[in-house]
């Protein structure tokens, strides 16, 4: 089934939040993509309780706040969320509609693209150690899509934070799991960390202090991996790795949509945010122009005035007049004020 | 002020700092290939640097933040610090620093 809308917005961080309300005052409905499991993007992934201080009017924000505002803004235009998904891929129609393919196969069908992807879409961080890469998905896992390939066998978690400790829990009911970290402390919620430290008082689990220092195949079908605790070494021998350092950003499938690019950022002009290609658009970090700063307050004003272009591609017949919601009633009406 | 970094390759560059930079903005600002993803925010271990042993104590001393933020970090060493954490002062004139796998 193909959902339609007038906008298709990639990225759910502050500046693809904003442009759900510009568009919304225009009349122009969206759906947003975000590979997180919630919106926020940065600010709600990698530091939501920091404070921000330098949002107009906001003395200081945290980024959960601003995550939380932005989205009550935009909810009077009831925009659509696709989380947990990544765009794969882009059409043009004959009718010089955008269709987008995500990773969950959905199917979206608009007129404009709107891309607020910042950075990138979060994805785990790989270990940097070379020629690893036949083991990745295979033996060595950043995430767990099946966990019944793991029963029975013999895994070995790495990290601390929260997604080593919760699948050190879970796993422990079905697998042999040693947990390794570097240290004996965790960044994880204190709940996971003292449950983790009483399945190993159990010996429901092993725990090692080290960290990834090697890694070989081995003939049958499991790896050795050299642990190096300071300057110790000793080897363990598993069924899978699973490494958990967090996330980190990249530009993925949208290096691939003949947009031009400068050093992995989109090109745009300064009147419309306007890409290479028309009726694709990009704001906020992703984008680059010549004074570029990237600033969440940089990306709100590239949202209202790309919003302006989009109106000429979403209703080409009609005049677009520009109101201030102060005054404009027809405007106060869209935000459920009057 | 001097700051001296080792790149990935093993390749010296000795780069122009300020008391008013930190280290990470230094070696970002050279285009030394560091990510520094979150901006400078202890939010993402991707500045992750080793300091020379002799340096190591004339730096401001790290918090819980930065110790908790590098365990998202790899082959993590006494001498770890997250570049974005440091900042420079005069006693850090000549500073030597390698930076970390990623």
């Amino acid at each position: 089934m193909i959902e339609k809308t007038d906008v298709i917005i990639i990225g759910a961080g502050p500046v693809g939040l904003f442009a759900i309300f510009e568009l919304g005052l225009l009349n122009i409905s969206c759906h947003v993509i975000d590979n997180l499991d919630r919106p926020g993007g940065q600010c709600a992934e990698l530091y939501p309780e920091k404070p921000i201080y330098d949002i107009p009017s906001r003395v200081t924000i945290t980024g959960q706040e601003l995550t939380d505002d932005l989205l009550a803004q935009a909810k009077p235009f009831n925009p659509v969320y696709h989380l947990n998904q990544q765009v794969e891929k882009i059409v043009k129609l004959e009718s010089n509609e955008w269709l987008v393919e995500t990773s969950l196969n959905k199917t979206l069908q608009a007129n404009c693209i709107v891309i607020a992807a910042g950075a990138g879409s979060f994805v785990p961080r790989k270990i940097p150690i070379k020629n690893i890469e036949d083991l990745e998905g295979k033996q060595i896992l950043y995430a767990v899509r099946n966990k019944k390939i793991l029963e029975g066998k013999n895994l070995l978690i790495a990290g601390g934070g929260d997604s080593a400790l919760d699948w050190t829990n879970e796993l422990a009911k079905i697998a042999n799991v040693t947990l390794m970290h570097r240290r004996k402390d965790f960044r994880a919620a204190p709940d996971s960390v003292s449950k983790m430290l009483e399945l190993e008082k159990e010996k429901k689990i092993n725990f090692l202090l080290g960290q990834i220092h090697n890694i070989e195949k081995l003939n049958n079908d499991k790896i050795n991996v050299e642990v190096k605790n300071k300057e110790e070494f000793k080897s363990v021998e598993v069924d899978y790795l699973l490494p958990f350092f967090g996330l980190k950003m990249e530009l993925g499938p949208i290096a691939n949509w003949g947009l031009n690019l400068e050093e992995n950022l989109i090109k745009v002009d300064t009147k419309k945010f306007e890409t290479s290609v028309p009726s694709i658009f990009a704001i906020g970090d992703i984008n680059t122009y010549p004074g570029k700063l990237k600033l969440i307050l940089s990306g709100f004003h590239e949202a209202a005035l790309m919003a302006q272009e989009c109106f000429k591609y979403c209703f080409p017949d009609k005049k677009n007049v520009f109101r201030y919601t102060t005054s404009s009633k027809e405007l106060q009406k869209k935000l459920n004020v009057l | 002020m001097k700051i001296k970094v080792t790149d990935r390759d093993g390749n010296k560059h000795e780069l122009e700092g300020d008391t008013s930079s930190t280290l990470m903005e230094i070696i970002r600002d050279a285009s030394l290939d560091i990510e520094a993803a979150c901006g400078g925010c202890c939010a993402c271990a991707t500045c992750h640097v080793y300091i020379d042993k002799k340096w190591l104590n004339k730096i401001n001393t790290m918090d819980d933040d930065e110790e908790s933020m590098l365990d998202q970090a790899f082959d993590v060493k006494d001498t770890s610090r997250l570049s974005c954490q440091i900042n420079l002062t005069e006693d850090l004139d000549g500073i030597e620093l390698e930076l970390a796998p990623e």
